[in-house]
C-alpha cells in the first residue's frame, strides 16, 4: 500500500515537471504532429498504398509505433539526468522501496505518451485518417500502443542508469530506436528491401506492432509482410510476446542495477 | 552512548585497483559533531554513502543509531538525513515541491507535509523564494534547501558531506550558522570537510583521514596544538636576518625557523594578532623595516604537514558512482 503511494507520488512528480516546464510536453508533441503531416503530404502523393482513403490509413499506426518507440530515450535521458545530479542518491536515502522510483518513472513517462498519442490522433483525423476497426478495436490497439512503450521504457531505465552521460544517452537510445523504427514496415512496404534486411523487418517488434495495430484500426495487413511467416500471421500475438519478453528481462535487471548503482 | 560507529570499513574500487577506505574506524558520541577533515579523495564521501546505506563496504562493520547499515538499510534509512555534495533537489520544481514531495515520500501525509515544508522554508529563510524553480537559486539557496530536504522527519543522525564546498564566503557564513543552529537542537552530526576552519567552527571533534585512515583524531584545540597554531611569517633584508630570528624566537618563545632562499622567518604564536604588533613594535625600535609580515592560519597542508610530514595530496575524483 505504502509502496503504490511511494509510485503515485513520483509519477506526480513526472506529471508536475510537465506542468512547470510545458515547453517538454509540447516539443514531444510538435515532433510527432510534424511526422505525420510530412510524411502524408510529401510521401502521401507517391507511395502507392493500394488502401482506401489512401496512405494516410498505413501511416498512422506506423508514426503511433514510433513515437511510443522514442518512450525508450526519454526515460533513459531522464533517469540519466537524476543520477548526474545526485538527486537519485536522495531517492535511494528515503526510506521508499527501491523500485518505486523507476516504476513511477516508467508509468509517468505512459502518461505522457497518452497525451501524445491523442493529440497525434487528432491531428491524424484532421488530415484524413479514418480507423474502421469498430471503437473497442481501436482502443485495444491503443492500449497495445502504451503498453509498448512502457516496455521499452524499461529497457530505458537499464540505459539510462547504466550510462554516465545524459547527452550519450539520447544519441544511444536514437541509434538503436531510429533504425528499428525504418527497418521495419512502418512507412514503406518492406518489399523493395533486400532479401535479408525484409527478413529483419518481419520479425521486427515495431512491424509487428504495425501490422497488429492496422488491423485492429481496420486495414487488411499491407506492405510486405510475407504471407505464411509466423509475425506476418499473429502479429499481435508476436508483438505481446516481445513486450512480455522485454519485460520480464528489463525489469529484474534494472531494479537490480538501481538498487547497486552505487556499488 | 554511540550514536555512529565504524569498524575497519573497507571499500575498493575498480576491482581493487582503488582502495578508498584502507580500515577505517570511526564514531560519534550521540548529540555531538564530529567534523571529518581530509583533502579530495581521502576517503571522506565514500564513508558517508557507506554509513548512509548508500553503498555497501567490502568489509568492515557500522551501525548508525545502533542499527547495523548493512543488515539494515531500511531501518538506518527512518532516522538518518543525507545532504551531499550536490544538491540533490529537482531543479525543475519548485523549492515548495521539493520538499512537500520529499516529505510525502517520508510518508508524512499530504497537510503534514506541506505543514513541514512550511516550516522549513521559514526556518531556512527560503520562504519567499518558495515558489520559485530551483534553477533560479543561488548555491548557497541550493544548500540551504537540500538540507532542509535532509531534515524533513527531523533525523537523529545527519550526515552532511562537505556542505559548503564550491560556496561563497557569505554562503559558507549564512551555512555554518544554520548548522550551528541545528546542532544546538541535539541531532547527531556527521560532517565531512576540506577547511580546517570549517571544522572547527563547527565540530566538537575531528577525525582527520588520509588515504582511507584516521590518522589524528581530537578535539580542534589539541589538533591545532599538535599543528601549532597560527604561525608569524616574515620577510627581511639579508643583512637583518639574526636580529629578525632572535626578536620573532623571544615574541613566539620558541624558536624560529628560517627559509633563507625568501629571506622568511617563521615561528608558532598562540596570541594572534597581538604577537604580530608585539614583533612589530620590536622590530621597529631596531631599525629594522621588514618587507612583508603576516600571520598564517594553519591550514589543511599544515595540518598534514605535521601529521604526515606530506602535503595533502588529491588523489583523484573521488568516485561518486
Amino acid at each position: 500500500m505504502r509502496n503504490l503511494q511511494d509510485i503515485f507520488i513520483i509519477t506526480r512528480r513526472q506529471i508536475l515537471l510537465l506542468v512547470r516546464v510545458p515547453e517538454v510536453l509540447i516539443f514531444s508533441t510538435i515532433q510527432p504532429v510534424m511526422f505525420v503531416l510530412l510524411f502524408r503530404f510529401v510521401f502521401g502523393g507517391s507511395i502507392e498504398s493500394g488502401q482506401p482513403g489512401g496512405y494516410v490509413q498505413l501511416l498512422m499506426p506506423g508514426i503511433f509505433v514510433q513515437t511510443v518507440a522514442f518512450t525508450l530515450a526519454g526515460t533513459a535521458s531522464g533517469l540519466a539526468d537524476d543520477m548526474k545530479k545526485g538527486l537519485i542518491d536522495r531517492f535511494r536515502s528515503l526510506p521508499i522501496s527501491r523500485s518505486a522510483l523507476i516504476i513511477g518513472r516508467t508509468l509517468g513517462d505512459s502518461l505522457l505518451n497518452i497525451v501524445v498519442l491523442t493529440v497525434m490522433g487528432i491531428t491524424g483525423y484532421v488530415v484524413g485518417w479514418r480507423p474502421t476497426g469498430g471503437t473497442g478495436n481501436v482502443l485495444l490497439g491503443f492500449l497495445f500502443l502504451l503498453l509498448f512503450g512502457y516496455a521499452l521504457s524499461w529497457v530505458g531505465v537499464l540505459v539510462g542508469l547504466s550510462a554516465k552521460d545524459a547527452r550519450v544517452v539520447q544519441n544511444v537510445s536514437f541509434i538503436v530506436t531510429f533504425p528499428l523504427t525504418f527497418l521495419s514496415n512502418a512507412f514503406a512496404p518492406t518489399t523493395g528491401m533486400p532479401r535479408a534486411l525484409q527478413y529483419f523487418a518481419e520479425w521486427n517488434p515495431v512491424s509487428t506492432m504495425v501490422a497488429g495495430c492496422r488491423s485492429l484500426f481496420g486495414l487488411e495487413n499491407q506492405f510486405g509482410a510475407t504471407a505464411g511467416s509466423f509475425p506476418s500471421e499473429n502479429p499481435l500475438l508476436t508483438s505481446l510476446i516481445y513486450m512480455v519478453l522485454l519485460m520480464a528481462i528489463f525489469i529484474p535487471l534494472s531494479v537490480r542495477k538501481y538498487a547497486r548503482a552505487a556499488n | 552512548m554511540k550514536s555512529i560507529i565504524a569498524e575497519d570499513l573497507v571499500k575498493t574500487y575498480d576491482k581493487g585497483k582503488v582502495r578508498a577506505l584502507d580500515h577505517l574506524s570511526l564514531d560519534v558520541e550521540e548529540g555531538t559533531v564530529l567534523g571529518v577533515l581530509g583533502p579530495n579523495g581521502a576517503g571522506k564521501t565514500t564513508t558517508v554513502r557507506i554509513l548512509a546505506t548508500l553503498l555497501n563496504p567490502d568489509s568492515g562493520r557500522a551501525t548508525v543509531g545502533g542499527i547495523d547499515v548493512v543488515k539494515h538499510p531500511e531501518k538506518v534509512r527512518e532516522i538518518i538525513g543525507l545532504s551531499g555534495q550536490y544538491a540533490a533537489v529537482d531543479e525543475i520544481l519548485t523549492g515548495w515541491d521539493n520538499l512537500v514531495m520529499f516529505g510525502q515520500l517520508y510518508h508524512l501525509g499530504k497537510k503534514q507535509a506541506i505543514a513541514r515544508a512550511e516550516e522549513l522554508l521559514e526556518q531556512f529563510s527560503l520562504t519567499d523564494s518558495a515558489r520559485r524553480p530551483i534553477k533560479t537559486y543561488s548555491g548557497g539557496m541550493r544548500r540551504r534547501l537540500d538540507l532542509a530536504a535532509s531534515l524533513i522527519v527531523k533525523p537523529k543522525v545527519l550526515f552532511l558531506d562537505e556542505p559548503t564546498t564550491g560556496l561563497d564566503p557569505r554562503g559558507r557564513q549564512e551555512m555554518w550558522e544554520v548548522i550551528q543552529e541545528l546542532v544546538k537542537g541535539g541531532v547527531t552530526l556527521l560532517l565531512t570537510t576540506q577547511y580546517l576552519e570549517e571544522a572547527d567552527q563547527l565540530a566538537d571533534e575531528i577525525a582527520v583521514i588520509d588515504h582511507g585512515k584516521v590518522i589524528a583524531r581530537g578535539t580542534s584545540d589539541a589538533l591545532k596544538k599538535q599543528v601549532g597554531g597560527e604561525r608569524l611569517q616574515i620577510v627581511v633584508e639579508q643583512s637583518n636576518i639574526s636580529k629578525t630570528m632572535e626578536i620573532v624566537s623571544r615574541v613566539s618563545q620558541s624558536p624560529a625557523s628560517l627559509d633563507e632562499g625568501m629571506r622568511l622567518i617563521s615561528a608558532p604564536v598562540s596570541t594572534g594578532s597581538a604577537a604580530l604588533i608585539e614583533a612589530l613594535r620590536e622590530l621597529d625600535s631596531a631599525g629594522i623595516h621588514p618587507l612583508d609580515v603576516s600571520l598564517k592560519r594553519p591550514s589543511l597542508d599544515d595540518v598534514f604537514m605535521s601529521l604526515t610530514g606530506h602535503v595533502a595530496e588529491e588523489i583523484k575524483e573521488e568516485v561518486k558512482k
